[in-house]
């Protein structure tokens, strides 16, 4: 069959193609954004000299750094904690999420009832529940993965049941065709399409879930870095508090970029086809 | 083997109007024959293979095969569709065996199956690609390899090569005529090219459109095995000239 070998060679040239391109991509995608920081971090601590601007106002990079490190067991505590309810805000978020976005996709009647009661609490300040939530359940870690959880999962839902009802008519009917029970549809053909979309939404949810973790320190706990700015601030400690915002966003990237890898090496189909994110 | 009695399908548009797909269609196909279905777009032919193949439900009418009305999709029956449909995260492997996870009974046997199947098609070696690394005749051919794993008595296509381009078109239809020599089947073949129809076909049957109607049922009396140089026989011209004659000859009206 002569197409045949053809075909194998266009394959082939592609995926020889591939590393190559990929690698330097690499090198755009991480190198770059290092210099961009290091840069900045550069400009700021001379800013700071130059201008010989307070600790208290606006400590420079160096200051942060001392500052950080000279309480670290401390700093680390509260990291650990953070992450901890980060954690449990955002697997809580996929338990939850799974489910509802399955239901919605199911069935119109049911999609027309959950909707507009997701858009409901979305529409409703989680930082102006955050306060309610802890008188409700107290100011514990319960009330904190809590307030991660309203924040994280909407984007979830939402990009679940969207993968669920996007599924190409045809990819059904062939289901349909192999006399597939609705749970055997779910499963194997709906599921499965949505995987590009689900990771979309982890992506999103994980991030949310760092910002609802911090939300539920600022107004009930004695520990975890959104107490530690909260505490740092108030004794104008601002090196503190600044070290706590980055260790924040260390957080964030670490878990955002923990998805991306679950999906690369669990989902590699899907990571090559979904570049939304 | 398949059996077609005054079988209508009405169906509702979206603004509430009737819309008559098809109209008192009877047509029975014989065992291990092989009839193509010519008309054009609109004439209800892919609503025809739905029913055949217990997808769509007649509104009146009944449609069996070998006997027994069919009522659900059955497993004596194979279906292709005009895009290969495969699943993009899965390999030409899993997509070949893809009917039994539903049908349950995945062995070693059906494996071996799949594998000569797409050794005959002559996909060996291809087995742990992903189907967006082949190319659109090859993805057809896993589809077709799809239909036949678990060695159904019938074989539906709904315009399979419409997506592909017009060579790789006529390789796939003498493909196609070489794995029916080998495994004998039921095969109702929908198309809109009419040289497909007649290189292919034991029997060619002519749909009009609105409603969708049966007009002419031609028998193509050429000998097989079928090939393109065929083309240039009388039988072969009068067939194809007897089929553009309806089809052209509704279209004036």
């Amino acid at each position: 069959m002569p197409n045949v070998s053809a075909d194998t060679s266009s394959t082939a040239v592609s995926s020889s193609l591939r590393p190559r391109r990929r690698s330097r991509s690499h090198a755009r995608t991480i190198v770059f954004p290092l210099l961009a920081l290091a840069l900045l971090i550069v400009v700021w601590e001379a800013v700071v000299w130059l201008f010989s601007i307070p600790e208290y106002l606006l400590p420079a990079p160096s200051q942060i750094f001392k500052a950080t490190a000279a309480v670290w067991p401390v700093m680390l505590e509260h990291t650990i904690s953070t992450t901890r309810t980060t954690m449990l805000g955002f697997l809580v978020s996929i338990v939850i999420s799974l489910p509802l976005a399955v239901a919605i996709a199911s069935s119109p009647l049911l999609a027309n009832s959950i909707y507009p009661l997701l858009v409901l609490t979305q529409s409703i300040p989680k930082v102006a529940i955050a306060p309610i939530i802890v008188v409700l359940v107290g100011a514990g870690e319960i009330s904190r993965v809590l307030v991660a959880f309203l924040i994280a999962f909407f984007p979830l839902v939402i990009s679940i049941a969207t993968g669920l009802l996007a599924t190409p008519p045809e990819l059904v009917e062939l289901g349909r065709s192999f006399n597939a029970t609705h749970l055997q549809e779910l499963i194997r053909i709906r599921l499965p399409h949505a995987v590009p979309f689900v990771f979309s939404g982890l992506k999103l949810s994980i991030t949310f879930a760092v910002i609802g973790a911090v939300v539920g320190e600022f107004v009930a706990a004695d520990r975890g870095l959104g107490y530690q700015i909260l505490s740092a601030t108030a004794f104008f400690k601002t090196s503190l508090a600044f070290g706590a915002v980055m260790l924040l966003s260390i957080i964030g990237i670490v878990l955002f970029q923990a998805v991306v890898l679950i999906e690369r090496i669990f989902f590699p189909w899907s990571a090559e086809e979904g570049r939304n994110l | 083997m398949i059996e077609l009695e005054r079988v209508s399908k009405i169906f509702e548009s979206e603004d509430g109007d009737a819309v008559v797909a098809l109209s008192e269609i009877s047509l029975s196909v014989a065992r291990n024959e092989f009839v193509a279905i010519v008309g054009r777009s609109g004439c209800g032919k892919s609503t025809l293979l739905r029913l055949v193949d217990g997808l769509v439900a007649p509104t009146s009418g009944r449609v069996s095969i070998a006997g027994a009305a069919v009522t659900t999709p059955r497993r004596d029956c194979g279906i292709v569709f005009q895009a290969p449909t495969l699943l993009p995260w899965a390999s030409v492997l899993e997509n070949v065996l893809f009917p039994f996870r539903f049908f349950g009974g995945l062995d070693d046997q059906v494996r071996g199956r799949a594998q000569a199947l797409l050794k005959l098609v002559g996909l060996n070696g291809f087995e742990k690609r992903k189907p967006r690394e082949l190319s659109g005749g090859m993805q057809q051919r896993v589809a077709i390899c799809r239909a036949l794993v678990h060695d159904p008595e019938i074989l539906l296509m709904d315009e399979p090569f419409g997506a592909l381009d017009a060579l790789t078109r006529e390789e796939m239809s003498l493909e196609l005529l070489r794995i029916w020599t080998e495994r004998p089947k039921t095969i109702v073949f929908v198309t809109h090219s009419v040289p497909e129809a007649v290189l292919l076909a034991d029997r060619v049957v002519v749909m009009s459109p609105r409603p969708g109607r049966i007009i002419d049922v031609i028998p193509v009396r050429l000998t097989r095995p079928r090939s393109f140089a065929q083309e240039s026989l009388s039988e072969f011209q009068s067939c194809a000239q007897r089929i553009r004659g309806h089809i052209l000859d509704r279209s004036v009206v």
